[in-house]
C-alpha cells in the first residue's frame, strides 16, 4: 500500500488527513497519484489545480511530479511551507 | 556537532549561545538568528498562531539543510530549534545558531540555513485574527532569498 498524507490548508480543502492507495504499475510517479486524486471530487480537483500551490514529498524528502513511486512509499502533499 | 529540536516548549536563547560558545576553544564566532512571531501580518492584527509540521520529515529536512551548510562552509557546530503548537506575538519561533573559527562563515551559514528552512522545511502557520483563522501564505521574498544560494 502507498500512504498518502495531507497537511495544512490542503488537508482542510480535501477534508482528508491520510489515505492509502493500492500500488499498481499505473501509479508509477507522483503525477499519476495526483491524477487519481483529482478524480475523487471537486474539492480534490480544485486543490490540485494549480501546480505552484502544491508541494510534494516521497518518503519524507521533497519530490516533484516525476518522482517514481513504489509499494510502501509514503507520499505527502502540502501547501508551500511557511516555517521560521 | 549539529543538533535539531522541534518542540512545543519555549527555548532559552542565552543557554544555547553559552553552550555553543563554550563547546570548543577553537571557536572564534557564534552567530544566532531568532525568528519571532509578530502581532501584524498582511495588514491585519494577529492575536495567536498555530504552527503545524510533518513529524519525521521536519527533522530530516533540517538535517539535510545543516549537512549542506557543513559542506559549503568550515563550521564548528550548528543548532536549530523550532517551536510548534500554539504561539503568541513576541514568542520566539526559531533559533539558528552557528559556530565557526571566524565570523564570515558563521554569518553566511546562518543566513543560508534560515533561507532554506523557510522554503524547504515542512512547517505551516495558521493565524488567528479579528476576522477569524487563516493560513499564512508563502512569501515570494523567501523564494528569492533561497535562489541566492544556488
Amino acid at each position: 500500500m502507498i500512504q498518502v498524507l495531507f497537511f495544512a490548508h490542503l488537508r482542510e480543502q480535501v477534508q482528508t488527513e491520510m489515505l492509502e492507495l493500492e500500488a499498481n504499475p499505473g501509479l508509477a510517479n507522483v503525477a499519476a497519484i495526483i491524477e487519481l486524486l483529482q478524480q475523487r471530487g471537486d474539492a480534490w480537483a480544485s486543490a490540485f489545480s494549480d501546480e505552484r500551490s502544491v508541494m510534494m514529498a516521497v518518503n519524507r524528502e521533497l519530490a516533484d511530479l516525476e518522482t517514481p513511486i513504489k509499494d510502501n512509499d509514503e507520499v505527502a502533499f502540502f501547501p508551500p511551507v511557511t516555517g521560521g | 556537532m549539529n543538533t535539531i529540536s522541534i518542540q512545543q516548549e519555549p527555548f532559552d536563547i542565552s543557554a544555547v549561545q553559552e553552550e555553543m560558545r563554550q563547546s570548543n576553544p577553537a571557536i572564534g564566532a557564534v552567530v544566532t538568528f531568532i525568528g519571532q512571531m509578530r502581532d501584524i501580518n498582511a495588514g491585519e492584527q494577529v492575536t495567536a498562531m498555530t504552527l503545524e509540521h510533518y513529524p519525521g520529515m521536519t527533522e530530516k529536512a533540517l538535517g539535510k539543510i545543516l549537512a549542506e551548510a557543513d559542506e559549503r562552509w568550515d563550521l564548528m557546530g550548528m543548532r536549530v530549534i523550532h517551536r510548534v503548537g500554539e504561539l503568541k506575538p513576541m514568542d520566539p519561533i526559531v533559533l539558528v545558531a552557528i559556530a565557526s573559527a571566524h565570523r564570515g562563515e558563521a554569518f553566511q551559514a546562518c543566513e543560508f540555513v534560515i533561507d532554506y528552512l523557510k522554503t524547504r522545511a515542512p512547517f505551516w502557520k495558521k493565524e488567528q485574527t479579528a476576522d477569524g483563522e487563516r493560513w499564512v501564505d508563502a512569501r515570494d521574498g523567501d523564494k528569492e532569498a533561497e535562489k541566492r544560494w544556488s
